[in-house]
């Protein structure tokens, strides 16, 4: 560790993760294990059709079947609730949980079947008969902003969500100026998180109390406001338990469809409803994809390589609602110049409904394709210049002496060292022995290629890009809280505020209250009350629990702390300046006699004569926080987005048959800064999963459709999900700049290794097939991709000899 | 039907419909939730459990079809409650895991692995859990979690002066 680390005891030490006990004794409590007590299950009818009138649901067939008590369709659900938020002024865009008179994607729910058992349901689903007219349909984006291509909402009049234009900076003079341009345009398949577990939820509805109970594998801010909303009851009618372990989620586990259809039922049926996805409820019409977005991008630049100015135009297929597809593209513009110091920037953002299905918040938020854009970018300027590709990356670089470094769209970056990372990195893995091994595979007949890629994790989430895309949003707030009490017996329960899907907020937050309070982790308790017992929390979205629930954490340990102070101080008869708090003690500053934890707890709960005036009882302290930076509307298309910036630089070796066209990584190497590290056991999981994930997004994974609007990839047989035969052993390099803006210099990590993965293999792969004149310019680069285009290139050479 | 499985030692008389699957009976009529379904198509391993010591994907297995076998699910590697096995531990000590969903099915399949293989090497471990898909860790840290399970199993069950203790 470095030498920042010396300071703490607990923070950035070899702890162990306090979760695992119960996870790898088989005993997590997932959705999927709550059973309540007369319980009805749901299966889901998906559509047929890409885009279809609905005629007619007879549900007859089914209902005559002995357990099965129920089909719900679009037209009851939506006369009973509200439409689904979506964020932006597109009031024409309605979406509910089931189509409404028209299915708008292959595998949109269309009816819910209820019955005793989930495999009845199932049954009883095949013999709910529907007519449909078939509609037009489309599935490509380019094709959507196409006036007279068939519109998805026809109330809404076309099939653009969102296009919006910002120019920061003289972008046409830095364009005219330059002397070098290039333009080109790469391609981020749809691919997602895809969870092992799938979206579940439980509802049960008690009539005489009016009160909702959910339990659902969930990671989603404002959660029990929007299902209080759609379901027209008061949000405190609504009590999400948290105690629910979640099955990974990367962001997309926001089943608010799921969750308004399962309580609608358990409201109408009076029975606890539970839904659970399979595999290809979850896949097709699960509303959990991610982006997938066309780039084109032109920049200007100089014989050195420097890159002065950029212009991005990113098209994202946002499939048939809008979901939260549009602000993914929102969010990059925090980061919209990477780790570079380009001077201005134009960005056009466009979101387009299409036919297909609906995007859920995806891992990075739009940051890993937006990456995958600009270190492609990078690549070509050095390849333009004939310089080496770390070198170009290097003479772009804000330098650590220019931070905090305010980039042209508004957001001012914490701190960096991205030289030295770099360095560390290239001395660790002895880069002329690198290039020297790539060049001996070369020799040997093999293709293989080297791949870079520098990038950002912007860290600590708000929302400043709702406001920033939608005028008529005013969200500043963003908060995160922490309760922690000290019970009469002087026990510690801290209590947070969200679901988690394995990112160890319970080791968080005992190790961050155990630090500042200097008392062994392990003696705190931590709890998860369910939503009506909650302070405000927006769950772990954004990268953001490190610095917002560590730093929620250090300052109610910090209060409680001082309240010790003071009541230890006042019964010792000295100034509080003159007392001083030290492993759970209070004594003089001088020296002598001390209070140890015992005894000022016993005052606290039992003394209420040796407290000092105008002290409250107990030992209580909560700390509600806003996220740091996060104090303004936008301003002339300006935001400061994220408080906290992390930086990768991957270093990658591929090397392939080039017959077979199979890559195959040699060596992984991460430069990894993410400021202070609370616990390198949980960093460095987040870090090798997002590689994994990242691997997956240039490579293997993508929701593909066909001609006729069809989803092809709807089991784990066809879209295929990295094992352990394909992820390398990764090497990581540490470095830490700590943050300015956080209490222990952290930063987020949550999405670190995707956000630079996909770039850095694609670029591996270019310098691999370079020597043919070919690249690929769309991820995911699959195996027959890379050998059809090697094989073609062959033959294209062979003729030029020949001929 | 009426089928007899002997589950973590114990025989447990279960009614079934033929249909049904190992994985939904175990987590549903004998209440052994450790076992997850991820995909129900064999795909993804996280519904492993050990039959006659071998991984199996009980999604695709009728419980029918498990009558009189041997079954050995998460539940039953602890010696006792509160306890966990070397691996289990090990697991632990190298936080093999984050959301814990495959974590059962990776943790029988490399157990499996052990115990056919007291010293696995890394390609050995890489292809003893290649069937269970982990979204979360991108595998690191289980493989360290095996190779340090072996290891402490091998300290554990090595002569003293072997194992570096005194003569
Ligand atoms: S649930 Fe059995 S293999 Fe995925
Ligand atoms: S720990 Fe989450 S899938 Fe493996």
């Amino acid at each position: 560790m470095s030498a920042e680390a010396a300071r703490f005891r607990f923070v950035s030490a070899n702890r162990r993760v306090r979760e695992d006990r119960r996870f790898v004794a088989g005993h997590g409590r997932y959705v999927a294990d709550i059973a309540l007590e007369g319980m009805l299950h749901v299966a889901i009818l998906g559509a047929q059709h890409p885009a279809a009138r609905i005629l007619s649901i007879d549900p007859s067939a089914a209902l005559a079947m002995p357990g099965v008590h129920y089909v719900l369709t679009g037209e009851e659900l939506a006369g009973a609730t509200d439409q689904l938020m979506n964020g932006l002024d597109t009031p024409n865009v309605r979406r509910f949980p089931l189509a409404l008179g028209q299915t708008r994607y292959a595998g949109e729910w269309v009816a819910a079947v209820v019955a005793d058992t989930r495999a009845l349901a199932e049954d009883a689903c095949e013999k709910v008969k529907v007519s449909y007219e078939r509609l037009p349909y489309l599935t490509q984006a380019e094709e959507a902003l196409d006036p007279s291509s068939p519109p998805v909402h026809p109330a809404h009049g076309s099939n653009v969500l969102l296009d919006k234009q910002f120019v920061w900076g003289e972008v046409d003079r830095h364009f005219a100026e330059s002397p070098r341009q290039l333009s080109f345009r790469v391609t981020w398949g749809r691919n997602s998180t895809v969870p092992i577990e799938t979206f579940g939820v439980v509802a049960s509805w008690d009539p005489w109390s009016e009160m909702l109970d959910v339990w659902a594998s969930i990671q989603m801010p404002k959660y029990p406001d929007q299902i209080a909303r759609a379901l027209r009851i008061p949000a405190n009618n609504v009590r999400v338990h948290h105690d629910v372990d979640v099955g990974g989620s990367y962001g997309v586990k926001r089943g608010i469809k799921h969750t308004v259809l399962a309580a609608h039922l358990a409201r109408r049926l009076g029975r606890p409803v539970r839904l659970l996805e399979d595999r290809l409820e979850n896949m097709r019409g699960g509303d959990a994809h991610g982006p997938e977005r066309i780039f084109d991008v032109d920049v200007a630049f100089d014989d050195a390589g420097i890159v002065r100015s950029m212009k991005m135009r990113a098209l994202d297929n946002a499939g048939a609602y809008a979901g939260r597809a549009p602000f993914q593209l929102g969010k990059p513009i925090g980061a919209i110049v990477g780790p570079y110091k380009i001077e201005s920037v134009a960005y056009r953002a466009q979101s387009v409904t299409t036919n297909k299905a609906v995007q859920e918040a995806v891992r990075g938020f739009g940051q890993s394709p937006t990456n995958y854009a600009i270190e492609t970018a990078l690549d070509k300027v050095g390849l333009a210049c004939g310089l080496d590709r770390i070198e170009v990356r290097r003479r772009n670089f804000i330098r650590k002496e220019e931070f905090p470094y305010l980039i042209p769209s508004g957001t001012r970056y914490d701190s960096g060292d991205y030289h030295t990372v770099v360095d560390k990195v290239l001395a660790h893995v002895d880069y002329p022995a690198l290039v020297a091994e790539r060049d001996r595979l070369r020799a040997e007949g093999m293709l293989a290629g080297i791949g870079i890629a520098a990038c950002l994790e912007p860290s600590g989430g708000n929302s400043a890009f709702e406001p920033l895309l939608n005028e008529k949003n005013e969200t500043t707030t963003w908060m995160e809280s922490v309760r922690i009490n000290v019970d009469g017996t002087g026990c510690v329960a801290v209590t947070i505020h969200t679901t988690s899907s394995g990112q160890g907020h319970e080791t968080l937050a005992a190790t961050v209250v155990a630090e500042v309070l200097e008392i062994d982790p392990d003696l705190i308790r931590i709890v998860r009350p369910d939503s009506l017992a909650c302070l405000p929390s927006n769950t772990p979205v954004g990268s953001r629990m490190a610095i917002m629930m560590g730093g929620a954490c250090f300052h109610a340990a910090q209060k409680l702390k001082a309240k010790l102070l003071r009541i230890g101080a006042h019964r010792l008869g000295l100034a509080p300046e003159a007392a001083r708090y030290q492993g759970g003690s209070v004594g003089a500053v001088s020296g002598g006699q001390a209070l140890d934890w015992a005894a000022l707890v016993n005052i606290a709960h039992r003394n209420f004569h040796l407290l000092p005036p105008d002290t409250e009882p107990g030992l209580e302290s909560t700390h509600v926080m806003q996220v740091p930076t996060g104090t303004s509307l936008p301003k002339d298309g300006r935001v400061q987005m994220y408080p906290c910036h992390s930086f990768e630089f991957h270093l990658v070796l591929v090397a392939l048959d080039p017959v077979l066209g199979k890559p195959e990584i040699r060596r992984y190497v991460i430069g990894h800064d993410c400021g202070t590290v609370i616990n390198p056991h949980i960093v460095k999981g987040m870090t090798l999963g997002g590689i994994a994930h990242g691997l997956g997004a240039a490579l293997l994974e993508e929701f593909v459709y066909d001609e006729e609007g069809q989803m092809l990839t709807q089991s784990f047989m066809d879209y295929l999900l990295p094992s352990s035969h394909e992820m390398p052993k990764v090497e990581i390099v540490h470095h830490c700049t700590p943050s300015p803006f956080t209490v222990f210099g952290q930063k987020g990590s949550g999405e670190s290794g995707y956000l630079g993965a996909p770039a850095a293999i694609s670029g591996a792969l270019n310098d691999a097939v370079a020597e043919f004149g070919i690249s690929f310019d769309k991820l995911p680069i699959r195996i027959s991709a890379i050998s059809d285009a090697v094989a073609a290139a062959r033959v294209r050479s062979s003729e030029e000899t020949t001929s | 039907m009426k089928v007899a499985l002997l589950v973590n030692g114990a025989v447990r008389e279960v009614d079934v419909e033929p249909r049904k699957t190992l994985l939904d009976t175990l987590r549903e009529d004998l209440s052994l939730t450790g076992a997850h379904a991820g995909c129900e198509h064999g795909v993804c391993g996280a519904c492993t459990v050990l039959v006659d010591g071998a991984p199996v994907r009980s999604c695709l297995m009728f419980a029918v079809q498990a009558d009189g076998l041997d079954i050995t699910t998460i539940e039953g590697l602890a010696s006792a409650p509160g306890e966990l096995s070397v691996l289990q531990d090990s697991f632990c000590e190298t936080h093999g895991l984050q959301c814990g969903f495959c974590t059962p099915g990776m943790i029988l399949a490399s157990h499996a692995l052990l115990e056919a293989n007291p010293a696995p090497t890394r390609a050995d471990i890489a292809e003893a859990i290649s069937g269970n898909i982990c979204r979360c860790t991108g595998y690191g840290q289980i493989v360290e979690a095996v190779e340090l399970a072996a290891e402490r199993l091998r300290l554990a069950n090595a002569p003293r002066a072997a194992a570096g203790g005194r003569p």
